[in-house]
């Protein structure tokens, strides 16, 4: 029977080995969904992220280690503390000729900041694009922005020509109608779209006239994007040589995968952070009606909560070794990172025991922890793992996992932040830690972009001073030490548990010769080399 | 005849009402389609904005109202999740799903018939067993199992057909077609063995005691002593007769396997119309869910009142009931 399957697997690898021979360049990769859509502006999702990348340009370009390059600004400087100057490169054209000029990044940024458009975040700062000439502009912010940018790259660049002849100006969602540039796509990027049918394929190639072809990595002339919604058909895929790249991998097959002959898996820390948080505002905990307590506004059960959760055991039994553990909310290469900052509590029931007594809840109380059961790797398994680990000290805690539409709508501003204790996980889109300080530690009355999803509304008053301070502070060294003061009041309150930043799989056949995995869980074609 | 078809009819439209009035008040437990449109770095604002675009801040019956005259007005809507019309979506995926669903019943006749006379004639035979046993297993076996295994035998051991999707397909105008080229028929065989081995056995165990009860009539016996060959009272009678609930029954699974078709869909990622309900399901696509709940319950409906209509014509007893009635 052994020798049977060797045989077979021997003869599919050669028919296999023939088939790659005869297209060697034709890179075709595969994730779980499948693109919401080719307009650049419309939505902020993942793998629609990823394709914007390979189509369209900003300004600035971020590479896999995420620094950032020029794209379509070759030079720039600040004039004024909210005043930047970007030379734009010559001679770069869209994909259907039209010339790239000063007036398309006036237009992009009207369009992109738009209500309507998700991905007006990226440009919220910015007041003003003016154009000095041809190949210049000027972007005003509404205030000194330290992390201008660290956006840009997001500032997706189109051509106001086609889109205005398109009738496209308005980005369009939900309104019953669509959008041209939602199924046609015309950027300036390394590659263009030569066939899309929704849910099947996604057929690009190469940029012939792309401003950047002499120095490109890539050596691909097609790739094809396809979604496979079904796990075990992807890993099949891949296993069967359809797929030279699938993400994510399920983490369950890591290991077969990494037995079987011509495929490898790439893992690497993602930037997401996912952690708990508690209910410190309601002066009644939900669980608890009729009692007039809030046990979570007392930090010693806050540490006790802590200190229950065995990260090691979730690292190795839930994740399979893939995650790490931290101490921080935001993962290491997110500006502001602070090192030393990045040590747990230890994991300590016994301890933590003594301080719900001295708290005065030596018998415990009843809390209900809201997980997701379908947005992170393993979310509802990692809640599944967190409720034994608090029943021990003593709490009668309940599981409520639930789909993310529902998930996010409970715990979120949506619906009044109706939780006591939650899992959430959270990238700061800009990679700085002032995105997390915002959206996370402060709350939604401090203005546009505070407290989103700070939805156990932990509030610290030197944390919301230092959080206006940072927007503004353009000096790196005072800034970066006031995000370090900031974290280490939150980590001391134990504002939130931090849990771990979850590892990013990837199964790449041998017919890769090099792919990067940006951390962020995304394939930039520019940086795909097939052997 | 006339009354009939009207009163038929006007039963059509209610349940055709009540199939999209208790469809849309399931979608408000299926999630917010709101956190599935936006991303991370969305304020309330921007939430609130696009809930009131989508008309989701509406009371339910009006979301429903409007609903149903837009519906009459053949607007569909835009599906959240890929951003194009509705109809224009489902027009690229009925092709894909009415082709594994014709493949497969055909495959399920064409297996399910001979296979089914054959246990039936021969019912203590060793290999009858054999296949009344192995058609137990796939009659049990969940259809996404029986998937993953062909998927795991087929295309990853021994790499003979492909793994997931439809492979080329030809433009014939706006349907799409796998069955021209090689590449496309391969990409067809898995889905519908998948498909079909549910009905196979159906249709095989149908058979079977159809002609169980068959060879046990007086006819074949005299058909037997007249001494017909065993080949002609086999086939020529006895198949015969047993063809018409087969038929029937055929025809009435042909709504089930485009049912079925969902989760086959999932498995080999076959860009139809189940894939996408699924895919709808959850994104909490509204538009999408609600406009292919409508169109599999007219569905039904039309092949339920085409069965009727059959009926009527077949079975003269309905007839003479009705043209005694009417000469009194």
């Amino acid at each position: 029977m052994k020798l049977r399957l060797t045989v077979l697997a021997l003869a599919a690898g050669l028919s296999l080995a023939v088939a790659v021979a005869a297209d060697a360049k034709t890179f075709r990769y595969a994730t779980g969904a499948d693109l919401l859509g080719l307009d650049p502006h419309s939505n902020n999702e993942g793998p629609t992220n990823a394709m914007k990348g390979n189509l369209y340009e900003g300004l600035l370009h971020r590479r896999p280690d995420l620094s950032l390059n020029p794209s379509l600004a070759t030079e720039w400087q600040q004039t004024a503390p909210d005043v930047w100057r970007f030379k734009l490169r010559q001679g770069v054209k869209y994909h259907l000729g039209q010339d790239f000029t000063a007036d398309d990044v006036v237009f992009s940024f009207a369009r992109q900041s738009q209500a309507t458009s998700d991905m007006a975040y990226a440009v919220a700062s910015i007041k003003e694009v003016r154009k000095i000439d041809s190949h210049t502009v000027e972007l005003v912010t509404k205030g000194p922005d330290p992390v201008l940018l660290q956006n840009l790259p997001l500032f997706y660049i189109m051509s106001k020509s086609w889109v205005e002849q398109n009738n496209a100006g308005t980005v369009e969602r939900g309104a019953g109608k669509t959008n041209y540039p939602n199924v046609n796509a015309n950027g300036t990027g390394p590659f263009r779209v030569v066939e899309r049918v929704p849910d099947t394929r996604t057929v690009l190639e190469p940029n012939a006239v792309w401003w950047g072809n002499a120095t490109r990595e890539t050596n691909i002339t097609r790739a094809v994007f396809q979604p496979i919604g079904n796990a075990a058909t992807r890993v099949a895929a891949l296993l069967s040589g359809e797929m030279d790249l699938i993400y994510p991998l399920p983490l369950q097959d890591v290991d077969r995968i990494k037995a079987q002959g011509g495929v490898q898996v790439m893992q690497g820390p993602e930037l997401r952070t996912i952690f708990l948080g508690f209910d410190q505002w309601r002066d009644e905990s939900l669980d608890m009606p009729g009692s007039k307590k809030n046990p979570f506004k007392d930090v010693r059960v806050r540490k006790a909560f802590y200190q229950a959760i065995d990260i090691n055991a979730i690292q190795r039994v839930v994740m399979r070794g893939a995650s790490a553990p931290t101490a921080s909310m935001v993962a290491p290469g997110i500006q502001g990172f602070v090192e030393d900052l990045n040590k747990r509590l230890p994991f300590d029931p016994d301890g933590a025991k003594k301080l719900l007594a001295e708290a005065g809840y030596p018998n415990g109380f009843p809390v209900t922890l809201d997980c997701p059961n379908d947005r992170y790797v393993n979310d509802e398994a990692i809640c599944l793992a967190v409720v034994p680990m608090i029943k021990r000290i003593g709490i009668d805690i309940k599981l409520n996992a639930q789909t993310r539409s529902k998930h996010f709508n409970k715990i979120s501003l949506t619906e009044g932040n109706v939780t006591s204790f939650y899992l959430l996980g959270w990238t700061p889109g800009s990679y700085d830690s002032l995105n997390a300080l915002m959206n996370l530690m402060t709350l939604s009355n401090r203005g546009a972009g505070h407290g989103e999803y700070n939805s156990g509304r932990y509030n610290n008053a030197r944390v919301n001073e230092l959080t206006d301070l940072i927007k503004v502070e353009v000096d790196q060294v005072k800034r970066n030490a006031m995000i370090r003061e900031a974290f280490k009041i939150h980590q001391d309150e134990v504002g939130h548990i931090p849990l771990h930043q979850q590892a990013l799989a990837w199964g790449v056949r041998d017919s890769v010769a090099k792919a990067w995995q940006r951390p962020f869980d995304d394939v930039d074609l520019r940086f795909i080399v097939m052997k | 005849m006339l009354a009939f078809i009207v009163r038929r009819l006007l039963q059509s439209i209610a349940v055709l009402l009540a199939v999209g009035f208790i469809a849309f008040s399931m979608f408000q437990f299926a999630g917010d389609p709101v956190n599935n449109m936006v991303g991370q770095d969305a304020n309330a604002e921007t939430r609130a904005l696009l809930r009131e675009r989508l008309g989701l801040d509406q009371p339910f019956p009006i979301q429903f109202v409007r609903f149903i005259g837009n519906m009459l007005q053949g607007e569909f809507g835009v599906s959240y999740r890929l951003g194009m019309k509705v109809e224009q979506i489902l027009v690229q995926r009925v092709p894909a799903t009415l082709e594994l669903v014709l493949i497969a019943a055909l495959l399920a006749l064409s297996v399910g018939v001979p296979l089914g006379v054959y246990t039936g004639l021969h019912r203590h035979g060793a290999l009858s067993r054999v296949m009344l046993t192995v058609s137990l297993i796939g009659i049990s076996l969940p259809t996404f199992l029986i998937g993953i295994l062909l998927i795991l035998v087929f295309a990853v051991w021994l790499g003979w057909l492909p793994s997931f999707g439809r492979g080329k397909v030809v433009a014939l105008g706006w349907w799409t077609t796998g069955l021209t080229s090689w590449d496309g028929f391969r990409a067809l065989i898995l889905p519908a063995v998948t498909l079909s081995l549910f009905q196979m056995t159906l249709i095989l165990r149908l058979v079977r005691s159809e002609m169980l009860e068959v060879l046990r009539t007086d006819y074949i016996k005299f058909a037997r002593a007249r001494g017909l060959t065993s080949r002609s009272i086999n086939f020529g009678h006895a198949l015969k007769n047993t063809m018409v609930p087969v038929i029937t029954i055929t025809g009435l699974q042909i709504g089930a396997l485009i049912a079925f078709a969902i989760i086959t869909e999932t498995v080999f990622q076959w860009p139809g119309m189940g894939l996408l309900f699924l895919q709808a399901i959850q994104f909490v696509d509204i538009p999408v869910m609600s406009t292919y709940l409508v169109l599999v319950s007219l569905m039904f409906v039309i092949i339920n009142l085409t069965v009727d209509l059959l009926y009527y014509a077949v079975d003269p007893r309905l007839r003479i009931e009705r043209s005694a009635v009417g000469a009194h």
